[in-house]
Order: structure tokens, then C-alpha cells, then sequence
């Protein structure tokens, strides 16, 4: 019997109501997290990431939002649980930091008291206790003068340290599982990468389990175990790390791979994907969904439903279109070596 | 802080003189002077007299001489004679201030003590039938004009039903400093009291309602939520200390249209108040007090920003000056 994993993912759906109806941003995703494995959750503005990470911590609003499915954590289905169990799991269990650090913090509490809050729930710790193991987190994220620090409020630390707080506080309790979203966009490029090497040391460290959502290749080429490629509500692509960079087969990840400037492989032009992801309540929800943006593929080549199947042990794939894919002539990207030429 | 609260105070001089320059000057643009007043009661004054009057109480004087006579005088709480009451309008201020006052407060209290567990109820559980009955009150006390509503509540709870005392604000027969007293001077503040909170109040509700509504849906309430924070201490610790904000920075604010409310309530009331000497003395051109009143609301308007500024600074961390 193998080891039981941290957390499964089964059919999970997230449906928003719009106008009356619920369309599903997150549509029968099934995706499992091993213990310390860092998995990547990548794909285009608007296809469902954010929502299947804020499902994983019950932070939908309930009125305007239907999430269906199982979410198995630690064998326990937090779909299942009332706000007050999942707040035993929320904090202490699963850490999750945000894309935007300067509207994560709340504006009117101290550094300290926003860290110290989760573990006022979830660790009896005298005071002093706090204190000390607070400062100690401040260190750890890389924040120079903790002492100093834990008194401050948000608006008085630059966008870079607001995140290392905001780090400190999904890590304080040493969750198993950390679920990032995209949290480096909101940055400068080099603070990106300082944040970046940091998560990438707790991991290390700690050995918590990260769902990374983001949108940069290169970190998830540094970072990740697995990649799981999503469009449209969907995975299209799921696969370990090496596969996706060097065998990547959906049209939809190729396209993204090939949308990337690359250091290595230099091109004097950049593959671009036709179209936008459509709004939600305008997806296809028959056929295969990224049949629209490549149009010059004919329809036949796609299944009427397409399913995510094991093509190789570990690389599932979703739809047939795959195995006929090539870019448009107009489009295709002629590799061109400068050094050569 | 107490450098920044000098330095609006510093601010606040200039302020002062503009506003006393513009009333000293309205009141000279109006018909008659100080002495008009007095011949209108005494019809009979020799104009020999009156002209001698005037030169002694210097009214001949330029303008600018009698500018600075007028704030001299102001500054040593001189703040000329009443002709009606045949008092000097200082003393005629001290009897009414304190009423106005304690009805002012008693306002603000009841406003705020209405407004904040409504707001609260209504921006919490939006869309559920207490917020809307909460905000179907407010459009209505958003559509009734003060005085009406006054009107009405006098109507109803005074003369109909007999509840409270239709006017004064004592009863003459308590002595003062007894319980009796006290309670006499709390049951003649009820009405004109709750007449203006029940208005004053939709205001600070709807405001508040779209603070918690607004502030609900923050960044910063998900990461609370994703610590685990359990949902009371969401609502009290988050949302609402977030909420409050503005609501606190409101109360400054809210003594101008304190001032302004005090004229109609205290007027329909008849309760003596500074509100009820400024309609009347306008009525009986009775200017001396009419432009130390003015002078006064100026003032307390001016401070009242001051103190919105001072509370806003002293519960928001980001407006913390040094
Ligand atoms: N509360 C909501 N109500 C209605 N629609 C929503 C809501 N939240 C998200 N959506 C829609 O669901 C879809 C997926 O949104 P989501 O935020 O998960 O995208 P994302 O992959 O995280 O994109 P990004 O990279 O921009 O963060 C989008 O079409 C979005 O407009
Ligand atoms: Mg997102």
C-alpha cells in the first residue's frame, strides 16, 4: 500500500453565479499533492487558478459560489467540513500566500500582531513565546531588524518586505501545505527572484508541500516537481517537470512554451496564441476547449470529449488534437541561430 | 502629535480672522447699526441724542478702527449689548450655551448609538429582510426634512399621546441641583433629542453599510480567514475596526450640522437654546447677537474639523503625524 497522499483533488468544480446562473471556472479537476512535492499550476489570465486555490481554503464567498467535488486532505474532505472545523486546518495545516502584498495586510494591525494572530488559534504560546518565535519568523523570511519590524505597520515596509510578512504568516505554523498565488507578480523583477530563492529555501527547509500558481515559466522550470497546465477551467497537461519543458504534447502548453522568450534557444520570433481565454460564461463547455484558438487544427482531429489520458506513466494528457498539432505556417516560429547567421 | 495639532492650530488663525473680517463686514453691509435697533423700540429718541450716541460708541469711525474695536472687544468677551433683552450678549450666550450643548451631545450620542449597531446588522447581512428594513428607514429619514419630522414627533409624542413636555427645558417648578431636576431637564431633551438622532443617524448608517460591504471583500480579510481566524474576530478585528474609520473622522464633521439642526429642533421645541436666540434675533434684527453667533458656529465648525483630523490621526497609523 502506498503512502496516502497529502492532498487529493477529485472532480472538483467551481462554479460562479453570474447573472442568475453558475458557470464553472474550475471544471472537473482532479490533481493529487504528494507530501514535500512542490507542484506548478500554470496557464493564462482567467483560467481557474486562483479559484481552485481559494476552494482548497474555503475562501469563496458561499451565496455566490457552488464548489462541488472532493477535497481530500490528509484523508479528510475539507469540502465537508463547517467553517469552524476548516479554521483547525486553515492557518496551522495549509499556509496560503497572496499575489498582492499590499492589500494582504491589514492596514491598522502591527507586523507582529498580524504574524502572532495565527498562532494565537492554532499554538498555545505564552506571550513572550510568541514574541521570540515571531521574531525568529521575521529572520527567517530575510527581514533585516525584526525587533524594529514587529512593530511596524504595512504601509511603513516596501513592497518586497510586505511580502516576506505576508510569507511569514502562511508559514508560521508550519503548515504541511502552502498554496501561493502568484506571489511575485506584484513586484519587481529582482525582488521577484530574492522572493523566489526564499520560498524555495523554506521548501527546502521545511519540506511543506507548495502549490505555485504562477504565470513564469522560468520559476517553474527552477521551483516545481509537476506542472499541471490549465485552460479554460481544465487540465489540459499534467506532467513532471523535465516532460513539460522537453516533452510537452497539448497544443495549448506548446503554445505557452513557445510564447517564452528563452535564453538558451533564441528566436527571432515569439509564437503568440491566437485569441483570449473567452469569459466564463461564454466557454465552450462541449468538445475540445482550446479548439477555437487553433482553428487551423480541423475539428476532426479532436474528440467529441475529450478526456485527460496517461499517454506515458505520470504525463496525462487531455484530447487527441495533440497528436496533429503543429503551428500555422504564418506563425511557425523559424529558430534562428544569431551566432550563425 | 501635539506639533501637528499646533501647527492646525496655527493653521486655524488666518481662518479665524477671514471669517471674523467677512462678519464684521456683512453685519456693516446690513441696513441700520446697533442704534437702529434701539430706536425702533424707543421711537421718540431725539436724533441730537442718537447721533451723539453714535460718535461716543464710535460708529462715526472708519471702518477699519472699528474692525479692530469689535475683536478687541470680542477677545475680552465683550461681546456688545443685546437690545431686546437689554443685556450684554455674553451673559444672554452663558444662559442658552449650556442647553445647547447638553442637546448637541445628546444627539451625538444617540446618533452614533443608533447608527453603529444598524450599520453593522445592515452592512454584515446584506440583502437579508433587517437590511432592508434598515435601509428602507434610511431613505426615508434621507427624505424627510428635519423640521418636518420634528414637527411630527411634537405632534405625536407631545400634544397627542402627551408623552413629553412640548417646550422649555426644565420645568419651572424643581428646584435646581435636586433628582427631580435632572430628570425634569433629561425628560424635555428626549424629543427634540431623538428627532434629530433618528435623522441625524441614516447618514452614518448608510455610510457604514458601505464601509463593512466594501471592506468585507479586502485582501486582508482572506488572509485572516486563511489563518483561521475564527469569524467573530473576522467581523471585529478586520472588517469593522476598518470600517469604523471614516465613521470616527465623522464626528468632528458632524458638529456643523449639529449647529444648523440646533436652530430648527430648539425653535419647534422652544427650547432655550442658542439655536432658538439666532432664529429670534434674526426675526428681530437684533444684530449684536446675531454676529456673535455666527462668529460662534464659525469657531466651532472650524474646531470641529480640527478634531475630525486629530481623531482620524489618532485611530489610523497611516495618517500618523509626526
Ligand atoms: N467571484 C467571481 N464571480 C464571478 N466570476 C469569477 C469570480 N472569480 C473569478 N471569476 C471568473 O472565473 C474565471 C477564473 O478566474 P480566476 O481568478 O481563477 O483566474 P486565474 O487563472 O487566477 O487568472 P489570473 O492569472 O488572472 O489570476 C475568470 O473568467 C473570472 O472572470
Ligand atoms: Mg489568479
Amino acid at each position: 500500500m502506498s503512502k496516502q497522499p497529502l492532498l487529493e483533488i477529485e472532480r472538483l468544480r467551481v462554479s460562479f453565479q453570474i447573472e442568475g446562473a453558475y458557470y464553472a471556472a474550475v471544471d472537473d479537476v482532479s490533481l493529487v499533492i504528494e507530501e514535500n512535492e512542490v507542484v506548478a499550476l500554470v496557464g493564462e489570465s482567467g483560467c481557474g487558478k486562483s479559484a481552485l486555490a481559494l476552494s482548497i481554503m474555503g475562501l469563496h464567498p458561499p451565496e455566490k459560489t457552488k464548489v462541488e467535488g472532493r477535497l481530500l486532505f490528509k484523508g479528510t474532505n475539507l469540502l465537508s467540513l463547517s467553517v469552524s472545523e476548516l479554521n483547525r486546518i486553515r492557518g496551522k495545516e495549509i499556509g496560503m500566500i497572496f499575489q498582492d502584498p499590499l492589500t494582504a495586510l491589514n492596514p491598522l494591525m502591527t507586523v507582529g500582531r498580524q504574524i502572532e494572530e495565527s498562532m494565537n488559534y492554532h499554538l498555545r504560546l505564552p506571550a513572550e513565546e510568541k514574541k521570540k518565535r515571531t521574531i525568529r519568523l521575521l529572520e527567517r523570511v530575510g527581514i533585516p531588524e525584526p525587533e524594529k519590524v514587529y512593530h511596524r505597520y504595512p504601509h511603513e515596509l516596501s513592497g518586497g518586505m510586505r511580502q516576506r510578512v505576508v510569507i511569514a504568516i502562511a508559514i508560521a505554523c508550519e503548515p504541511s501545505l502552502l498554496i501561493a498565488d502568484e506571489p511575485t507578480t506584484a513586484l519587481d523583477v529582482t525582488i521577484q527572484a530574492q522572493i523566489m530563492e526564499l520560498l524555495k529555501e523554506l521548501q527546502r527547509q521545511m519540506k511543506t508541500s507548495i502549490i505555485l500558481i504562477t504565470h513564469d515559466l522560468g520559476v517553474v522550470a527552477e521551483m516545481a516537481d509537476r506542472v499541471a497546465v490549465m485552460y479554460a477551467g481544465e487540465i489540459v497537461e499534467l506532467a513532471d517537470v523535465d516532460t513539460i519543458f522537453h516533452r510537452p504534447l497539448h497544443p495549448y502548453t506548446r503554445s505557452l512554451l513557445q510564447s517564452i522568450p528563452s535564453a538558451q534557444v533564441k528566436k527571432d520570433r515569439l509564437h503568440v496564441i491566437q485569441g483570449i481565454v473567452p469569459p466564463l460564461h461564454k466557454l465552450p463547455r462541449r468538445g475540445c476547449r482550446f479548439q477555437p484558438r487553433i482553428s487551423w487544427i480541423g475539428a476532426e482531429q479532436h474528440e467529441l470529449e475529450p478526456q485527460l489520458r496517461e499517454v506515458e506513466p505520470g504525463h496525462w494528457v487531455r484530447c487527441t488534437c495533440y497528436r496533429h498539432f503543429h503551428f500555422p505556417d504564418d506563425q511557425m516560429t523559424r529558430e534562428v541561430d544569431y551566432g550563425a547567421s | 502629535m501635539l506639533k501637528f495639532i499646533l501647527r492646525r492650530i496655527l493653521i486655524m488663525i488666518p481662518q479665524l480672522f477671514l471669517l471674523s473680517v467677512l462678519i464684521f463686514l456683512l453685519a456693516k453691509a446690513m441696513p441700520g447699526d446697533a442704534l437702529t435697533g434701539q430706536l425702533a423700540a424707543n421711537p421718540k429718541m431725539d436724533p441730537q441724542t442718537l447721533e451723539e450716541m453714535r460718535e461716543k460708541l464710535g460708529l462715526n469711525d472708519p471702518v477699519h478702527i472699528q474692525y479692530i474695536r469689535w475683536v478687541k472687544n470680542m477677545l475680552q468677551g465683550d461681546l456688545g449689548l443685546s437690545y431686546t433683552h437689554q443685556q450684554p450678549v455674553t451673559d444672554l450666550l452663558a444662559g442658552r450655551v449650556g442647553n445647547t450643548v447638553l442637546l448637541s451631545a445628546a444627539i451625538l450620542v444617540l446618533t452614533y448609538l443608533i447608527a453603529i449597531p444598524l450599520g453593522i446588522v445592515s452592512g454584515r447581512w446584506t440583502d437579508t429582510w433587517a437590511d432592508k428594513l434598515i435601509v428602507g428607514y434610511s431613505y426615508i429619514g434621507y427624505a424627510t426634512p428635519l423640521f418636518i419630522f420634528a414637527l411630527i414627533m411634537l405632534f405625536v409624542f407631545g400634544f397627542h399621546l402627551g408623552w413629553f413636555p412640548t417646550g422649555g427645558s426644565v420645568d419651572i417648578q424643581v428646584e435646581e441641583g435636586t433628582l427631580a431636576y435632572y430628570l425634569s431637564k433629561l425628560n424635555h431633551l428626549m424629543l427634540p433629542a431623538l428627532s434629530g438622532a433618528l435623522i441625524n443617524t441614516v447618514g452614518i448608517i448608510q455610510y457604514l453599510r458601505s464601509e463593512i460591504i466594501d471592506t468585507k471583500v479586502k485582501d486582508f480579510v482572506k488572509t485572516a480567514r486563511a489563518k483561521g481566524v475564527p469569524e467573530r474576530q473576522i467581523y471585529w478585528r478586520h472588517i469593522l475596526r476598518n470600517s469604523f474609520l471614516p465613521i470616527a473622522a465623522f464626528l468632528g464633521y458632524e458638529i456643523t450640522g449639529l449647529i444648523g439642526g440646533s436652530v430648527f429642533l430648539e425653535s419647534i421645541y422652544s427650547y432655550p437654546g442658542l439655536g432658538q436666540l439666532f432664529l429670534q434675533s434674526i426675526m428681530q434684527r437684533d444684530y449684536s447677537v446675531v454676529t456673535a453667533l455666527v462668529m460662534i458656529s464659525g469657531v466651532a465648525t472650524l474646531v470641529g474639523t480640527l478634531l475630525s483630523d486629530i481623531i482620524l490621526s489618532a485611530v489610523d497609523p497611516r495618517i500618523r503625524i509626526e
